[in-house]
């Protein structure tokens, strides 16, 4: 089970994989939309990705509450847990 | 020689130029290697090629990958980045002019679109199931794709569009783009081709046509237009883009400009959906229109860029067609097929072609035809054979340069290009 600093870090490679958001960017305040300016094509890319890398599940129902990168890294932790 | 005082708000002008081709990854680059006769045509060194009847092809010289951003490009199928570096080059080269965005149009084509992203998901699906399937595939492989991009890029919203005529696309491209600044719902136009789709599938299924060359053990010598011994296109990728708009706006801006758009010409064969007409009637037609819609007469034609595809049938069809087209005054005409260098760049044919014709006026230069060592008898013209040729001074006054491009489906487009002074 990964921590939440794994997460983070993780979800923050996927990022700069998908978006080509630095990866220093990525933090727990910053909002995917409008701070990362990751449109809803590419979060479908980074959802995808972190199931794979954290093997949950993230129904595209719950997808609409991560607003924040620390929203995402809390869901994935509880997930995972 | 006609005279056809068109006024600077009734003439159409190219004022801005871009090309990502298999001779060069820009249009210096491009122009000298057309010029100097340097083929394009390489084997194609990947392990599926050794089952295809085919194994070469006319890649672009520089790979999109090296010119964009990372992750720009990974959004992007290769006909819309192929389509991108191009316009980016032609839209700098014009000035990158601060325009009302309302009244800067697009028209880039494709021949086939986006089938490397299609192929390439549909691998994905199969290895890793639907899930996978990347989100942007849709955007990727649709046809107005690449136009689409480069609207984006440039803010135009004067109406974004993509002509499909399989390989008479790029020139039909240009055509609309004229059509919409003569109309006027446009005062700029940017306008092009596009195409990328080298993989085993297209491959197979044009060498299932019989359509490619199979001259495996010598690829820059496949592409001999109007040669004896030509057996087929050669398949290619990349693209060309023109930025073009009226004189009057031209001249506003204080823009250079590097010729005239004059005229086009669009007909269908009406015959088959995959040979052409044997007498060429179709393409006969779509000249004389285009001669007509420029104020020209046949005997203004110093040039003509050939659809010149290298198979057996099309080649002597067009050649017939220009004699019936232009008559006595064909004699007088230097026709080439840079396809010789190219290969066949289907959907971007037509905008590359627009490109030489244009840069052709423009420096008084024509490119050869390369690989022709013994002229088919059927083909009675005056073929730019082996090294560039010079337009003499005393034809340059509205001297016109005609680009045909035919395609699949039995459609045929003539674009007639003049000279500016």
């Amino acid at each position: 089970m990964a921590d939440q600093q794994e997460i983070l870090s993780g979800l923050a490679e996927i990022v700069n994989e998908v978006a080509g958001v630095p990866v220093d960017s990525v933090q727990l305040d910053k909002a995917f939309t409008d701070d990362l300016d990751i449109d809803s094509l590419s979060m479908v890319e980074v959802v995808v990705a972190a199931e794979e890398k954290f093997s949950v599940k993230i129904p595209d129902d719950d997808v609409k509450d991560l607003r924040t990168v620390g929203d995402a890294v809390t869901y994935i932790a509880q997930a995972g847990a | 020689m006609s005279t056809t005082p068109r006024s600077d708000a009734q003439t159409v002008v190219v004022t801005g130029i871009g090309a990502t081709t298999p001779i060069g990854g820009d249009v210096a680059s491009t122009w000298d290697g057309l010029l100097a006769g340097r083929s394009g045509v390489r084997s194609l060194t990947e392990e599926w090629a050794s089952e295809l009847p085919v194994q070469f092809a006319a890649r672009v010289a520089v790979d999109p990958a090296d010119v964009l951003d990372r992750v720009e490009a990974r959004k992007l199928d290769r006909t819309q980045q192929l389509a991108l570096v191009a316009a980016r080059e032609a839209w700098a080269d014009a000035g990158a002019p601060d325009v009302d965005r309302e009244r800067l149009g697009v028209s880039i084509a494709t021949g086939i679109g986006g089938a490397l992203t299609l192929l390439g998901q549909w691998d994905i699906y199969r290895e890793s199931g639907p899930r996978r399937v990347s989100p942007h595939t849709i955007p990727m492989l649709m046809p107005n794709g690449p136009a689409a991009v480069v609207g984006l890029e440039l803010s135009a919203r004067a109406g974004v569009h993509t002509p499909v005529s399989a390989c008479a696309s790029g020139a039909e491209a240009v055509a609309q783009g004229l059509t919409m600044i003569r109309s006027g719902r446009a005062d700029m136009v940017v306008v092009g081709g596009t195409e990328a789709c080298i993989h085993p599938l297209p491959l197979a299924a044009f060498a299932a046509m019989r359509a490619l060359s199979k001259r495996n053990d010598d690829p820059p010598a496949a592409s001999r237009p109007w040669d004896t011994a030509r057996d087929g296109f050669v398949f290619g990728e990349g693209a060309a883009v023109l930025v073009i708009e009226t004189a009057e706006h031209a001249k506003a801006r204080g823009a250079k400009i590097y010729g005239e758009v004059a005229g086009a010409g669009i007909t269908a064969d009406g015959h088959h959906i995959a040979q052409p007409d044997p007498e060429g009637k179709g393409a006969t037609r779509a000249m004389r229109a285009a001669l007509v819609d420029a104020g020209a007469e046949p005997s203004d034609v110093v040039h003509i860029n050939a659809h010149g595809t290298s198979t057996p049938q099309g080649d002597v069809a067009e050649a017939l067609a220009i004699r019936n087209a232009l008559g006595e005054d064909a004699a007088n005409v230097a026709v080439t097929s840079t396809k010789s260098m190219t290969g066949h760049l289907l959907g971007a044919a037509g905008a590359v072609e627009s490109l030489a014709c244009i840069m052709a006026l423009h420096d008084q230069l024509m490119p050869p035809t390369i690989n022709l060592e013994n002229l088919d008898p059927e083909v009675q013209l005056d073929i730019v054979s082996g090294q560039a040729r010079k337009i003499e001074d005393d034809r340059l006054p509205g001297a016109i340069a005609l680009n045909n491009s035919f395609g699949f489906g039995g459609h045929n487009v003539a674009l007639a290009f003049r000279s500016y002074p």
